[in-house]
């Protein structure tokens, strides 16, 4: 019998190991498993490399894992936030290191890894300094860059509902980076806000496929245990 | 007179056609929403995965799932989708997303579009979508004050800050004027406030088209 639910945040991040190579789903607040980032905090381990569209905002989990200096490096493509002073201080300190990606290149190399592929030529980026020393190519008389995949240790995602078996489904902006990084990483974890019977999704509109998550908490289940701890 | 904000908004709304499907940035862009015809269907893109953006979210309305690209809370409109951020980007690479307006810092003779960096080093880099809309949206407006705070013009003929893209820019609204990008040079659509096109042409260093209706009466 497959099931991926576990009831404790720290077995939610069991494996997790200094250095990882993370990506953190979520697009401001919307997606973002907060739960889960709260337990790798408390797990304490460093050297991290995360992967997310921003690098953190005001006071939010994964500014957290900054200021507690968790973070090696952040692979993101707007760091600049309302409130995300930690990741500034850091950066013109010279104590994180940054990749900038534009928006579509992040979101392809994620998929693009995902779905085995060792490279894409893409149109963004072609002439501007987040293009210096990549690999160009004139395709029908215009120029692309070569990018390749991004892969991850671990993916760390929220979604709304899951059943036993991982499949998961999303709601409205939340699912953002959700399902691309579920299948870029090797060890797929979501946090959910429901779990419902196998069965009880329609088929027809599962968006994550349970191939690509390892296992899941309800976020509820994480909420009552970080309560009973404190 | 110069033009508001909220008038070079409304100005870029008029020439949004019936049925396009349409990215607005963040700032001024966000504004054009505010002014789109009723009459015709528009659909907004918003680039962290929705098509069918409704306006801004009032006290009541507000969904913690649904945000804009520039993390406000929207609502959504009849017949809006949502999809992941891999299918968002290729509908703006794949060139399916019609226009895209968007903030510039400057832009050049031959629409090169700086907007994503300055050349301060104490600032952080950041630049999310910008580099996808201009290399893959079929229209890239830009919107922007003609000065900048120093008074030198963001319209130049070649671009001092580091590029967002090359070629892509085609028309630039303004608060003095409108300009079309176009293979033989820069045409002066209309102009707003009390200056020639000889005047323009000092004011932005480089010789422009006379296309006003004026010129084409």
């Amino acid at each position: 019998m497959i099931d991926k639910e576990v009831h404790d945040a720290a077995e939610a991040v069991a494996g997790i190991e200094d250095g990882a190579v993370i990506m953190i789903g979520g697009f401001g607040p919307p997606g973002q498993p907060v739960h889960l980032i709260d337990a790798l905090l408390a797990k304490g381990v460093t050297d991290l490399v995360v992967i997310n569209n921003n690098a953190g905002a005001g006071g939010d989990a994964i500014s957290k894992l900054f200021g507690a200096g968790r973070v090696r490096k952040v692979i993101c493509s707007f760091p600049k936030a309302i409130g995300s002073t930690v990741f500034d201080e850091l950066y013109l300190a010279g104590k994180i290191e940054l990749e900038l990606v534009p928006q579509g290149n992040l979101a392809e190399r994620i998929r693009a890894a995902g779905a085995g592929i060792g490279g894409f030529f893409t149109k963004t980026g072609y002439g501007t300094e987040l293009a210096t020393d990549k690999e160009v190519r004139l395709i029908d008389g215009e120029h692309y860059v070569f990018e390749t995949p991004l892969h991850a240790d671990f993916a760390l995602i929220r979604a709304s509902k899951a059943d036993r078996w991982g499949n998961l489904v999303y709601r409205k902006t939340a699912r953002n980076f959700g399902p691309i990084m579920a299948a870029a990483a090797k060890m797929t974890i979501a946090e959910v806000d429901e779990v419902v019977a196998l069965g009880a999704l329609d088929p027809e509109n599962i968006v994550t496929p349970g191939i690509y998550v390892d296992r899941f908490i309800s976020a509820s289940s994480a909420l009552r245990e970080m309560k009973a701890s404190s | 007179m110069k033009l508001t904000r909220e008038q070079i908004a409304a100005r870029v709304a008029q020439d949004i056609p019936d049925g396009a499907y349409v990215n607005l940035g963040i700032g001024v862009p966000t504004l054009i929403a505010d002014f789109l015809p009723e009459d015709k269907e528009i659909v907004l893109h918003t680039e962290n995965g929705m098509l069918g953006m409704g306006r801004a979210a009032l006290p009541g309305e507000v969904d913690d799932d649904l945000i804009n690209a520039g993390k406000i809370s929207v609502t959504e409109e009849e017949g809006a989708s949502y999809f992941h951020h891999a299918d968002s980007f290729a509908m703006m690479r794949g060139g399916h997303i019609d226009y895209c307006v968007m903030g510039a810092y400057q832009v050049s003779a031959r629409g090169d579009l700086a907007n994503w960096r300055t050349n301060s080093t104490t600032s952080i880099p950041g630049v999310g979508g910008a580099m996808d809309l201009a290399a893959g949206a079929k229209h890239v407006y830009v919107v922007m004050e003609l000065l900048s705070k120093d008074g030198t013009s963001k319209l130049v003929e070649h671009c001092s800050y580091p590029l967002t893209s090359t070629e892509c820019v085609e028309r630039v609204y303004t608060d003095i004027a409108v300009f079309d990008i176009v293979p033989a040079g820069v045409r002066v659509l209309e102009i707003f406030d009390d200056i020639t096109v000889a005047g323009l042409s000092d004011l932005v260093g480089f010789d422009l088209i006379d296309a006003t209706l004026a010129a084409r009466a």
